[in-house]
């Protein structure tokens, strides 16, 4: 049994001596599974972190936000100075749109929806894209053919003429159907990467050594291959978030979106354009700079997952 | 088949009853943009319970796809198998439902791989790996299958297995990592073990620790072995009994001793002559002559005649076939008589070879 102790150098994490013969010099080295090695090479990542810190603030500000700053985001004052509302030193932190509602009140609840908006788009576009990815990549041959020519067809129309015409034509300004169109627009990216992963997968002598002990093709497609495809799938799905976002502004700031009552960073940015001119430069500016805070920091938070999760890295 | 004067494995297939796995005529085909490829060409030979078989051949000869195709874990397509029964405990496996060989495998069949290193899943401890395996085949628990997980780690010599078995694959060299494929595939106790090329990925030390736990399981539970091999001292080391082969065919068999020791057909000889000896310091290795036949293009012939010393005319018209010599243990026409050819066999005696000589 030569290639069994397994010494260590001193400096690594020593955890336990085995209580057998004094001449089985066996070391466990600290057990760590992929997620607790994963975190390890995660920590160093200091893009990755400060992503994680903004995404944090963004979070706290979504979900405490409106409490902790009490006003009806659709409070209106009667004593404006002009048109422009008051700026953000006349009425901190960031000042007032021309009817008098609080910027930072409506960034607050703002964040609740677009966040909103991101994860649940992506909860969709994962679930789609998982599943057709997998089952084309694992099974291949003509379920292949016909999904991935789905893919095409869903890639080869135009995405934002498509988002706008079915925004407006089923979604009505309602966030729910607009959830659904962005998702079920969403996945087509991501199907082909699990693919692309699963056909590569797939010829792993593990998966040869699973079918040889007996294991079915479903469990082998989800239980055994999926774990090893998950780093790149949840990189993507940072991503996914992230254009989820900054789509819901597009689609709002085109009015195409939620209708107006509603409180969303898109909107947002749509009711200040109008006053542009005028100089009031906080409408847009606060608005903007948390859909492009929160959007650099899930693509940070991505960068730094890709490069933990990824199998090949080394410590 | 006449009266076999040698015990070879065809040979005691007729014989009794205690026969485990029996295949017949097997013929598996690559169809491929090239063209086909006859990847195992007529195979036959049988494995009786607890006896230990060797497939030796060098690469592409159709060892490892004569495993898969018995496992039928080949892809179909491109794979196709063309003809042929594989019959294990009076079941062609040929014929069974995907839901019925699923048992088979594992459970009746385990097969153990070359790759020690990619052959467990890097997500799972290896007790989950083994966990499963065990429960799909047996009505156990998780806790129990735990156990047995524990147990079957013991049973390979792996130390503190209480321990391993929460260890993740990349967390174990590369012998743990066998011991652990191994300790996998003999947790259901199979019937039949195939070995492919279990020790070519390891060491020479931790080679020859994995032939002699191959070897100890086997005399311990009784499975039956068959160990697929380019590497004659491992055969002559684990196995009583040997098949080579050669571009898909079977070309010789019989016990170890008479295989390795003196061998009848040109191709083993030439295999023997070319282990690298400590007698032949400053030599040129010996090396067989020319390469295996291109596979969309065979020879006409014996598919071994063009790289022969000892290939005279019948060589090129006529294709031996080791069913038609009488023993049936080579396949070579300098043991039989070609047919309808007017030159006679020049009958050769079993003659000892001196390794690399």
């Amino acid at each position: 049994m030569s290639d069994q102790p397994l010494r260590t150098p001193a400096t690594s994490r020593v955890t336990a001596l085995t209580d057998t013969a004094a001449a089985d010099y066996e070391v466990a080295l600290e057990s760590l599974n992929q997620w607790q090695l994963a975190w390890r090479r995660f920590r160093r990542h200091r893009l990755a972190l400060v992503g994680v810190a903004i995404l944090a603030v963004m979070v706290f500000l979504a979900v405490f936000g409106p409490i902790i700053w009490p006003y009806d985001p659709l409070d209106l004052r009667r004593d404006l100075p002009g048109p422009q509302g008051f700026d953000p030193i006349a009425m901190p932190p960031f000042g007032s749109d021309g009817a008098g509602r609080s910027v930072f009140v409506l960034v607050a609840n703002g964040a609740r929806l677009s966040m909103l908006i991101g994860t649940t788009t992506m909860l969709i576009a994962v679930t789609i894209g998982v599943l057709v990815g997998a089952v084309a990549g694992f099974f291949g041959g003509w379920v292949d053919n016909l999904l991935m020519r789905f893919v095409d067809l869903v890639l080869s129309i135009p995405f934002l003429f498509i988002v706008l015409v079915a925004a407006r034509f089923f979604g009505g300004g309602e966030l729910v159907p607009l959830i659904l169109i962005f998702g079920l627009l969403s996945w087509p990216g991501l199907a082909r990467l699990v693919r692309a992963l699963y056909l590569s997968l797939r010829e792993q002598e593990f998966v040869l050594a699973a079918r040889a002990v007996g294991v079915g093709d479903l469990r082998i497609a989800f239980r055994h291959i999926l774990p090893n495809a998950i780093g790149p799938v949840v990189v993507s799905a940072t991503l996914i978030v992230a254009n989820a976002i900054i789509l819901e502004a597009f689609v709002s700031y085109l009015n195409f979106g939620l209708k107006a009552q509603d409180i969303s960073w898109g909107n947002a940015l749509a009711r200040s354009q109008e006053r542009i001119a005028v100089g009031n430069w906080w409408w847009p500016f606060f608005p903007g700079m948390a859909i492009a805070l929160t959007v650099i920091a899930i693509n940070f938070l991505g960068d730094g997952l890709r490069d933990a999760l990824d199998p090949r890295a080394k410590e | 088949m006449t009266v076999p004067t040698t015990v070879t494995a065809p040979a005691r297939a007729s014989a009794g009853n205690d026969v485990l796995l029996e295949v017949r005529d097997l013929r598996t085909y690559f169809h491929v943009l090239d063209g086909t490829v006859k990847a195992v060409d007529g195979v036959s030979f049988s494995v009786r319970r607890g006896q230990t078989i060797g497939l030796v051949g060098e690469s592409g000869c159709g060892k490892s796809v004569t495993a898969l195709t018995i496992m039928r874990l080949l892809d179909i397509p491109p794979a196709e198998i063309a003809s042929g029964e594989i019959i294990f405990e009076g079941r062609d496996l040929l014929t069974l439902s995907e839901d019925e060989m699923r048992h088979v495998r594992g459970n009746d069949i385990a097969m153990i791989f070359q790759e020690p290193m990619t052959s467990l899943n890097p997500v799972y401890t290896v007790g989950d790996q083994i966990a499963e395996a065990v429960m799909l085949h047996q009505r156990l628990s998780k806790k129990e299958a735990w156990n047995k997980a524990i147990e079957s780690l013991r049973a390979v010599g792996i130390n503190n297995p209480e321990r391993r078995v929460k260890q993740y694959p990349h967390e174990l060299s590369g012998g743990m990592r066998q011991r652990v494929m191994i300790a996998m595939a003999l947790s259901c106790d199979p019937k039949l073990l195939i070995a492919d090329e279990p020790t070519t990925a390891l060491d020479v030390t931790i080679q020859a620790q994995i032939l002699e736990l191959i070897k100890d399981v086997q005399d311990r539970t009784g499975t039956a072995l068959m160990l697929i091999t380019h590497d004659l001292g491992v055969v002559a080391e684990t196995v009583h009994d040997v098949l080579v082969m050669y571009a898909g065919r079977i070309v010789e068999t019989g016990t170890v001793e008479d295989v390795l020791l003196a061998p009848k057909h040109p191709y083993t000889e030439g295999l023997l002559r070319s282990i690298p000896s400590r007698g032949m310091k400053g030599q040129r290795l010996n090396v067989i002559k020319g390469t295996v036949p291109n596979p969309f293009n065979m020879p006409k012939g014996c598919n071994f005649a063009p790289r022969c010393p000892y290939a005279f005319a019948p060589c090129a018209e006529y294709d031996p076939r080791i069913e038609e010599a009488n023993p049936p243990d080579v396949a070579c026409w300098l043991y039989t008589p070609a047919p309808g050819s007017p030159i006679p066999p020049r009958i050769r005696p079993r003659r000892p070879v001196e390794v690399g000589a």
